[in-house]
């Protein structure tokens, strides 16, 4: 984030403005990826005239930065005219795709309405492996086509890289794609529950050495020793900070209507459908009770040894069943990272230690065998 | 320049915070804010209210400041966001042009 886009982050949290929100247009996909927290049918997507009158109250709120994404965008009919609208009202949009559906003319039509960035799932370099995963063969293929349209108009694209056992010797070979493409390149090893909370997606997730690999490569990390140190105790400041910006300067907001604090966080706030986003954002009890906590009000977490450094993501907690609670997913990281177990892998190995213990009963002392 | 036209270049982002434009270039991405003052002239520029009527009814009003300063700073301004591709200048007033829209709808 540039400096001056983190002081106008700093400032709309402090005034209460929703800076970012991702709307997914659509669950519906042409693809099937294995990891995917979606459930594909469409329940009820909101209409061309709901999204456009939605996205007329988000620029009213003060949303700047407008993520489109699904499901994949473009399998809805009327994606020109809501991006267009969007663009009327001035957003800063990003858009997220498998681009399979952009040829030529989309790449064209993205180029006239200023699009800021395209990013672009890309699982692997080999199709053997990238169309293992999205269940889709030719995938791959059809995906870096549009890429190279897209590049022809001169856009910003960002191959999205999600890191899992299938794939996780394969992102170096992504990330020399990406040079040879000339595009930018990000490494994500986060698996997120179904939206139900279904955590079956879990297992397909790198395993402990493979992160301690990837968090031990330099082209990756830059300097290794300092990206492992074991991070310097919380200071007072820190425990007063909020845990990311969900709720604070992000939304999101579903095909369906539905506002949460993240993508990644799926508490109900609010139905658009029913309520003003505005209403949502400022008024909702949920939104304001994610606002309200600080790292000193977390459960375990705030006596961890990582919790200045630890990339905790509160809604993987939530749907862990505590939004004030550890992300299990996040612990993996710290510990692949530096090292350290987490307090609450500690606390969990208590736990089990506790369960297996086995004493002697005063009764049973001395009871000849 | 007899008179100047200033219109928003309709390739940018920007939303007003807290009275101040956040601007997105839609050239490089760049990002810029503008003062209280520079928003309200980048807010009023239409395209078609020449600068000269914008500084006399948004900024002197307003402000109770010399039109023959105010006017020289707005158009040095209107330059400098010209040069990012922010605004655009003209000596005729400028026309926005009907988005293409239509055989990808």
């Amino acid at each position: 984030m540039s400096n001056l886009l983190a002081q106008m982050t700093a400032r709309a949290q402090a005034l209460n403005i929703p800076l970012s929100v991702q709307l997914d247009l659509t669950y519906r996909c042409n693809e099937r990826c294995v990891h995917c927290y979606l459930d594909h049918d469409d329940h009820g997507e909101m209409t061309t005239a709901e999204i456009k009158h939605l996205l007329d109250e988000m620029a009213d709120a003060g949303v700047f930065i407008l993520t489109l994404s699904g499901g994949e965008i473009f399998l809805r009919k009327d994606f020109f005219e809501i991006l267009e609208h969007a663009r009327q009202l001035m957003f800063c949009v990003k858009l997220k795709t498998n681009a399979v559906l952009i040829r030529e003319r989309e790449a064209q039509r993205i180029r006239d309405l200023n699009v800021e960035s395209i990013q672009i799932s890309i699982y692997s370099h080999r199709p053997e492996v990238h169309d293992a995963i999205t269940l889709i063969p030719g995938s791959l293929k059809r995906s870096l086509s549009a890429i190279a349209f897209l590049k022809s108009q001169g856009l910003k694209v960002i191959i999205a890289n999600v890191l899992m056992a299938q794939n996780a010797q394969d992102y170096p070979g992504v990330r020399a794609l990406a040079a040879e493409l000339d595009v930018e390149c990000t490494l994500d090893p986060t698996i997120t529950p179904m939206m139900d909370g279904d955590r079956s997606v879990l297992g397909l997730g790198v395993d402990r050495e493979a992160l301690r690999q990837v968090f031990r490569d330099p082209a990756l990390v830059g300097d290794v020793d300092e990206f492992c140190a074991i991070a310097s105790p919380a200071s007072e400041d820190v425990l007063e900070s909020t845990p990311c910006s969900a709720g604070h300067t992000t939304a999101y907001v579903s095909p369906y209507g539905d506002v949460y604090p993240c993508v990644q966080f799926p508490l109900p706030t609010g139905n658009v459908r029913q309520q003003r986003f505005l209403d949502i954002w400022q008024h909702s009890d949920q939104m304001n009770e994610v606002r309200s906590i600080r790292l000193k009000d977390l459960t375990t977490c705030t006596g961890c040894t990582h919790v200045s450094s630890c990339t905790r993501c509160p809604g993987l907690a939530y749907l862990e069943g505590n939004m004030r609670g550890p992300s299990s997913q996040d612990c993996e990281k710290s510990l692949a990272r530096t090292g350290v177990p987490s307090a609450n892998m500690l606390s969990k190995k208590r736990a089990v230690a506790n369960l297996v213990q086995i004493r002697v009963l005063p009764a049973m002392a001395g009871v000849p065998a | 320049m007899s008179q100047m036209y200033v219109a928003r270049n309709p390739r940018v982002a920007a939303r007003s915070l807290d009275g101040e434009m956040m601007i997105m270039s839609g050239r490089d991405s760049t990002l810029f804010t503008l003062n209280k003052t520079a928003t309200i002239i980048w807010q009023a520029a239409d395209g078609t209210t020449p600068l000269d009527e914008i500084v006399e009814r948004k900024i002197c009003l307003e402000f109770e400041v010399d039109h023959d300063a105010a006017l020289e700073d707005a158009e040095a301004l209107a330059r400098e966001l010209a040069g990012h591709e922010i605004l655009q200048i003209s000596e005729e007033p400028i026309v926005a042009r009907k988005p293409n829209f239509g055989e990808l709808r």
